[in-house]
């Protein structure tokens, strides 16, 4: 894609663009105006990550000179994953009218990203016993 | 396959131009053609849609380290 180098004014005018052709497409056909609605989404959301790509790529590097546990830091980044697709899907969801759907995903991405702690926080629950004199 | 802004103006151009032939159609009284017709372009949309969030998801899997 040659379209990396683009900016918040690019993101705008794709947006604003995308609106009006949403407005013209809602007349007519208003089953390919949420189809074009969530092209739209999904083309923004492959921009932003290849940014996060950027951050995420820093972290790592601090956590490997920190010489931290990298099993953590995996984790954390799961849990950052699975909150960015769930808000995706949600948004979706609701934008096609499905409210109960959109919050049965919300439900589903809460619950695996406890299952995801469930390690961190046993090794901090251990370290809080440890420090407790018996 | 790649993507990029033209592809948003494809897609609101297939669906303004099945709303035309569909107008076309029904005044021709040929509704059950008109009906082909819209399910054709649907199918065309919804594979371009499709394989864009299968774009998506594959990079998220690479980002956050889900393997």
């Amino acid at each position: 894609m040659e379209v990396m180098s683009i900016g918040i004014l690019q993101i705008v005018g794709l947006g604003l663009v995308a609106t009006f052709l949403v407005l013209v497409l809602k007349e007519q056909k208003p089953v390919f105006a949420f189809l074009l609605t969530v092209f739209v989404g999904v083309f923004i959301f492959l921009f932003l990550i290849d940014q996060i790509k950027e951050v995420i790529n820093m972290l790592e590097k601090i956590a490997e000179s920190a010489h931290l546990n990298p099993v953590y830091v995996e984790t954390i980044l799961k849990i950052i994953g699975i909150a960015y697709i769930a808000e995706f899907g949600m948004q979706i969801t609701k934008d096609a009218g499905q409210g109960s759907l959109a919050s049965k995903i919300e439900l589903a991405g809460k619950i695996l990203i406890l299952v995801m702690a469930i390690p961190i926080m046993t090794a901090i629950i251990k370290t809080v016993i440890d420090l407790i004199p018996h | 396959m790649s993507f990029d802004v033209n592809t948003i103006f494809q897609i609101a151009g297939i669906g303004i131009i099945v709303a035309m032939i569909q107008t076309v159609l029904k005044q021709m009284g040929k509704d059950d053609w008109s009906q082909w017709v819209t399910l054709i372009g649907f199918v065309v949309v919804l594979y371009m849609v499709a394989s864009i969030i299968s774009d998506l998801f594959d990079k998220i899997k690479s980002v956050f380290l889900f393997k």
